[in-house]
């Protein structure tokens, strides 16, 4: 990237302060996740009996759970499986949502055809269409990715297929086509380059609703395996000692909490860079 | 109006068809044979062959989804394994507290989220709408059941003043059970009060670009009469109608609240029926919940033409 694009991507950034402070805790949170066996000050899988259920102190900072585990080193275990689901459910989500978007607006019948079926996906709501699919596939973290990213398939294909539309209807596209230019060199030339800073910001809307689905899953006992750490598990095993073991409850909550909401940010820090014909496809609720 | 009513009709019928086979195909693509899915592991041989026989699963599969739609139509669902009864029977049963939950949840998103979402329009540009809008967007991102479990936490297990779990039915005990339901219904208000308030605010902002707005200033009417008299009035239709959709997706967003308050309602009943493996059940919770939210958004969608006569009827 030259100087001058990597400008004009941070400028929102820098426009608002608290977009800023969201991508710094997005980059810490890859940077724990990265470096989770040195960052964790213990094992997050060491069980130590005598110990359970330690309030937060210097020798654990965020105390420990039932077992004797320690919270902080499971906490900072946990942001892998949070960063593993939110990039397979954006990939899923994506790798369906942009050639079944493109294709749709570019070829009208087949797009009558396949926008039907995703408005008949879309009659089944996001969690009961994940639950559905968790049952006949078996609980496990691929299948969590698969059935958290065929929600957002649907929304996401919508969005492509509406933006695809209206690149199609631009002079620029029109004159390459009247020349004689063929349907692979539109799509490569002229609509995927365009479709790139849009589908970054619904990146960062399904990383972050991908985060609370996960979490859902989890703490139902449907996402990833129990003995995996992950803040949806952590919180569904708090359950039975909220009153004894507060903290227990606290720190993985507020790692979704932040991660969420720093997605939120910044989604909506670079939908406003957006050009503005492409704003109102995403609405205002993103 | 009418030929759109029926046309949208005409595509909600097509969309639930469509819909219809999916959740039919659910039975058949589980893990294991239909027969033992639909009976359970228990099942005696008598049992297996009269179900296999009544059921038709010898005959082509298309045979057996018309057979399956009649009995649907005529309000069979089949039977739940775990009750041994009807499941349309035991989804009833969930239905009380699931719709009161869905009500009282909205109450709160209607008090919470149009007033602030208003607040925030009218100062629309000064710290006060950037605060508003931030603290939305927070709420939007916490997890409902993390919400509920500190709402347990301090208002339950510290300070005493609702119950924790449960809910006894409100025509056994009286309206006195509803406080079963407070706790509840705030954690799921949380995210949809959030999604409300943006969406009040945006089409206030929306409104108050129009060309009548203007003249309405122009001609010197005080600025509240025309936040109250031209704005408001045609502002809140759009977030009326989102009402309906958010009550919609109440009823399956409340899985998860449900769990965490066991309350007897339809989500935690998908929960339950899932680790019990009672397919039926699942089948036709997933079948009730689609046909009920297509209906309401075609509900809301004809209503919300038939209240704007401006927009286009196509």
């Amino acid at each position: 990237m030259s100087r001058d694009a990597a400008i004009l991507w941070l400028k929102p950034f820098v426009a608002r302060p608290i977009a800023l402070a969201g991508l710094g805790i997005l980059l810490a949170t890859v940077f724990a996740a990265a470096f989770a066996p040195w960052l964790s000050p213990y094992d997050p899988y060491a069980i130590d009996p005598p110990i359970r259920l330690t309030p937060p102190g210097l020798a654990h900072w965020f105390g420990t759970d039932q077992f004797g585990r320690d919270t902080l080193s499971r906490t900072i275990h946990s942001a892998r499986m949070a960063l593993l689901i939110g990039s397979g459910v954006v990939v899923f989500a994506l790798a369906t949502g942009v050639p079944i978007g493109v294709l749709s607006a570019l070829f009208p019948r087949l797009g009558h055809v396949l926008m039907r079926m995703v408005d008949v996906l879309m009659a089944f709501p996001t969690l009961l269409l994940a639950l559905g699919l968790i049952v006949i596939l078996a609980p496990s973290v691929a299948n969590a990715i698969l059935a958290i990213g065929l929600g957002y398939m649907t929304t996401t294909t919508r969005i492509v297929y509406g933006l695809t539309l209206r690149l199609r209807a631009e002079t620029y596209v029109e004159a390459a086509r009247s020349m004689g230019a063929g349907t692979t060199w539109l799509i490569g030339r002229h609509i995927l380059p365009n479709l790139i800073s849009p589908l970054l910001v619904q990146a960062s809307f399904v990383f972050a609703f991908a985060q609370l689905g996960a979490a859902s899953l989890d703490f139902l006992g449907l996402g990833a395996p129990p003995e995996i750490p992950s803040w949806g598990n952590m919180l569904a095993e708090s359950r039975t000692f909220i009153t004894r073991a507060p903290w227990l409850l606290f720190f993985p909550g507020m790692m979704i909490v932040a991660t969420a909401f720093s997605l939120n940010l910044v989604g909506d820090a670079l939908r406003d860079r957006l050009d503005p014909r492409f704003r109102q496809v995403f609405g205002e609720k993103g | 109006m009418w030929s759109y009513a029926l046309k949208r009709a005409g595509t909600t019928a097509v969309t639930l068809l469509a819909a219809s086979v999916i959740i039919f195909a659910f039975i058949h693509v589980v893990p294991g044979d239909p027969i033992y899915v639909l009976l359970g592991d228990t099942a005696t041989p008598d049992q297996i062959d009269a179900l296999r026989h009544q059921l038709g699963l010898d005959q082509p599969i298309i045979v057996q989804y018309v057979s399956w739609m009649g009995h649907v139509l005529e309000g069979d669902l089949g039977r739940s394994i775990f009750f041994q009864a009807p499941v349309l029977s035991v989804i009833a049963d969930g239905a009380e507290t699931s719709i009161l939950l869905a009500t009282m949840t909205m109450i709160w998103v209607a008090i919470i989220g149009v007033p602030i979402g208003m607040i925030a329009a009218v100062r629309h540009g000064t710290w006060l709408d950037q605060g508003l809008s931030g603290a939305a967007m927070l709420m939007a991102s916490i997890p409902t059941f993390w919400v509920g479990l500190y709402l347990i936490l301090i208002f339950a297990a510290w300070l005493g003043w609702f119950p924790s779990s449960g809910y006894p039915s409100v025509f056994e005990g009286g309206a006195v059970n509803l406080r079963y339901l407070v706790l509840p219904s705030l954690a799921l208000a949380a995210p949809n009060a959030a999604l409300i308030l943006r969406l009040t605010r945006a089409s206030m902002l929306d409104v108050s670009r129009e060309d009548y707005v203007r003249t309405a200033r122009a001609k010197g009417i005080r600025p509240w009469q025309v936040v109250r008299r031209h704005i408001l009035r045609n502002a809140l239709l759009a977030v009326v109608s989102a009402f309906g959709f958010t009550f919609a997706a109440l009823l399956s967003e409340a899985v998860v609240t449900e769990t965490v308050f066991a309350l007897p309602g339809i989500g935690r009943l998908v929960v339950q029926s899932i680790l019990r493996r009672d397919y039926p059940v699942i089948q036709g919770v997933i079948l009730v919940i689609v046909v009920v939210y297509l209906l309401i958004n075609l509900i809301v969608d004809l209503s919300y033409r038939l209240l704007d006569p401006r927009v286009e009827l196509q």
